[in-house]
């Protein structure tokens, strides 16, 4: 009984401890956002503002030319068309892959899928010189276009391995059926396998705009200014800035991050079974 | 017959993937190659890039920088990935007991996964401001600390401090992978260790660590690829400074080719990382064989 309520301490004070370390950091995020920036820079620092206020979101939200706001919403709408745009290309080329590695295994086919993982891995050092001087050379740098294909190089890999594995699961009789009745296999995968597959099918979807916006290394190198500038450079841009306005800077971190958290929380299971999936099964 | 159409229909289907795959790091990768075997700028590649040899993989090698660079990399991924796995797995213990709360915990787990990599890195510069940051206006106000610190500033703590930001974002990985795993262990397998007489420390090492260790080893190997290719915390929390502290290999790269414009050492720079790479990815691709077929 005593070593129980012991254990029961210790469980409770660990658990506290947990919350603070991951909450903390967040909040001060969130309450440097709300703050002015004569507020920020007053000695001693107070934990909480006198006056909270909207000014930093209101100044990037609301559009004016030649602000924070231009590039910033510019930015975010970058961002958006990027990713999913990144995305759609890659489920798309990844759905037939993978039908065909789960389906129609060979031993070269095998050797090529680990040969696709192996490329995902690669650092993106590896590849970013002759991509960057290609697109030069084709007049690409600095649009849409270039960092959509080259975020395939990072999505494409992650989301044919993910569809696979998931395929694998799927009983091969399914789609095996409507073969034999004449059905050619882009239709078993259409009417048959992608039914069944819609929810892995909407863990590959998520996990690839996260990792699109998310990617800050081709984005920094192939843009310059707001027609194609990706939000996280904008903030790296912001929190760059000689005269950095840390309540502003905050407020553009709290924005950024608000897509990516809702849809994590909001795929949460899909999330942490496939993160386990990934792991225990490879 | 049959299977010959198979086969093709296979590599049909296969071939818009390699099409791409291909064209974004198939012929990248070999152009990079390339590259690294002359004297290329990035003003006018094509214009300068007279075949050089292995010279820059000399230059490279004998260069202390660049040695500098890779042991920075080497300690970052090393201390970071350490710490990630020892507090993940603490927290997966921690979440696989019952307590109120539990499911709330495990969502927050969810919170520095999901933030962008920029906004944590942009994060944690803030807290760290040498005049006025959080970190040194709490351990001030407790009496921890005398006067503020530049935490980022002064290359004895730099690295560690980034450090420490790269490991709050991502222990929860590897937290919600172990507890994924201890939830496959069979609960009458402690009460008879139990039974047995063996202690927590007993059960700890004898039940869960064996039980857990093909996904722990899984996610090691990939954190550790991971922090080998470390990059964007560094460009926004110091650009690799203070006088050279934190500045990795990715980084070291990124100047070479994008500030000096030595495209050629660039390339030759980063195949030496792809190759420090490679052995990593080659330990994670005999793990996830070795799982897949057993």
């Amino acid at each position: 009984m005593q070593t129980s309520l012991a254990k029961k301490i210790c469980i409770y004070l660990g658990a506290a401890l947990l919350a603070l370390v991951i909450a903390l950091p967040v909040l001060w995020l969130f309450i440097m956002s709300i703050s002015s920036s004569t507020h920020l820079t007053t000695l001693p620092l107070q934990w909480w503002p006198d006056s909270p206020t909207l000014e930093n979101y209101r100044s990037l939200l609301i559009y004016a030319e030649n602000t924070p706001s231009q590039s910033f919403l510019y930015a975010i709408r970058n961002s958006i068309f990027i990713a999913l745009a990144a995305t759609g290309l890659s489920v798309a080329a990844a759905i037939p892959a993978a039908y065909s590695f789960s389906r129609m295994p060979g031993p070269r086919r095998k050797n090529l899928l680990y040969a696709v993982i192996a490329i995902f891995m690669l650092p993106p050092v590896a590849l970013v010189l002759p991509l960057y001087t290609v697109m030069s050379a084709l007049g690409l740098l600095n649009t849409h276009f270039a960092l959509i294909i080259v975020y395939c190089s990072i999505l494409l890999p992650f989301t044919t391995w993910l569809l696979k594995s998931n395929f694998d699961t799927i009983p091969s009789d399914l789609d095996e059926a409507p073969i034999i009745d004449g059905a050619n296999r882009l239709q078993a995968i259409w009417y048959v396998i992608l039914p069944i597959a819609r929810p892995a099918l909407g863990a590959a979807v998520m996990m690839s705009v996260l990792l699109a916006w998310d990617e800050f290394f081709y984005g920094l190198l192939f843009t310059n200014d707001i027609r194609a500038k990706t939000v996280t450079v904008a903030i790296a841009d912001l929190a760059a800035g000689r005269v950095a306005d840390y309540g502003l800077v905050s407020a553009a971190g709290i924005l950024a991050a608000v897509p990516p958290v809702i849809l994590a929380f909001f795929m949460q299971k899909t999330l942490v079974s496939g993160l386990a999936s990934g792991s225990v099964k490879g | 017959m049959i299977s010959y159409r198979k086969t093709v229909t296979a590599w049909l289907l296969l071939t818009p993937m390699i099409v791409i795959i291909l064209g974004v790091s198939g012929y990248p990768l070999i152009k990079t190659v390339y590259y690294s075997l002359t004297g290329a700028k990035l003003i006018a590649p094509d214009l300068t890039d007279a075949w050089i040899g292995f010279g820059n993989y000399i230059r490279a090698l004998s260069s202390s920088n660049f040695r500098e660079a890779i042991w920075h990399t080497t300690y970052f991924a090393v201390i970071s990935v350490g710490v990630e796995m020892i507090i993940g797995v603490m927290v997966a213990l921690l979440l696989n007991e019952v307590f109120v709360g539990r499911t709330l915990l495990r969502a927050m787990l969810i919170l520095p996964l999901a933030l962008p990599t920029v906004v944590n890195a942009m994060m944690w510069r803030l807290i760290y401001n040498p005049d006025f940051g959080a970190l040194n206006a709490l351990l001030v106000q407790l009496g921890m600390l005398d006067a503020y610190r530049s935490w980022l500033g002064d290359p004895a703590t730099a690295l560690d401090m980034v450090i420490v930001a790269d490991v709050w974002k991502n222990f929860p990985l590897v937290a919600l992978i172990a507890l994924a795993a201890l939830q496959t262990v069979p609960k009458d397998l402690y009460e008879a260790a139990t039974l047995d007489g063996a202690g927590m420390w007993n059960r700890f090492w004898r039940i869960t660590l064996p039980a857990i260790l093909g996904p722990l080893s899984v996610a090691l190997v990939l954190r550790t690829i991971e922090a080998f290719k470390v990059f964007d915390i560094i460009y926004v929390m110091t650009r690799g400074g203070p006088a050279s502290s934190t500045k990795t290999v990715s980084f070291y790269v990124y100047q070479e080719a994008f500030a000096y414009m030595r495209v050629g050492s660039g390339a030759s720079y980063a195949l030496i990382v792809v190759l420090i790479s490679a052995c990593l990815i080659a330990g994670y691709m005999y793990l996830i064989r070795k799982h897949g077929e057993a």
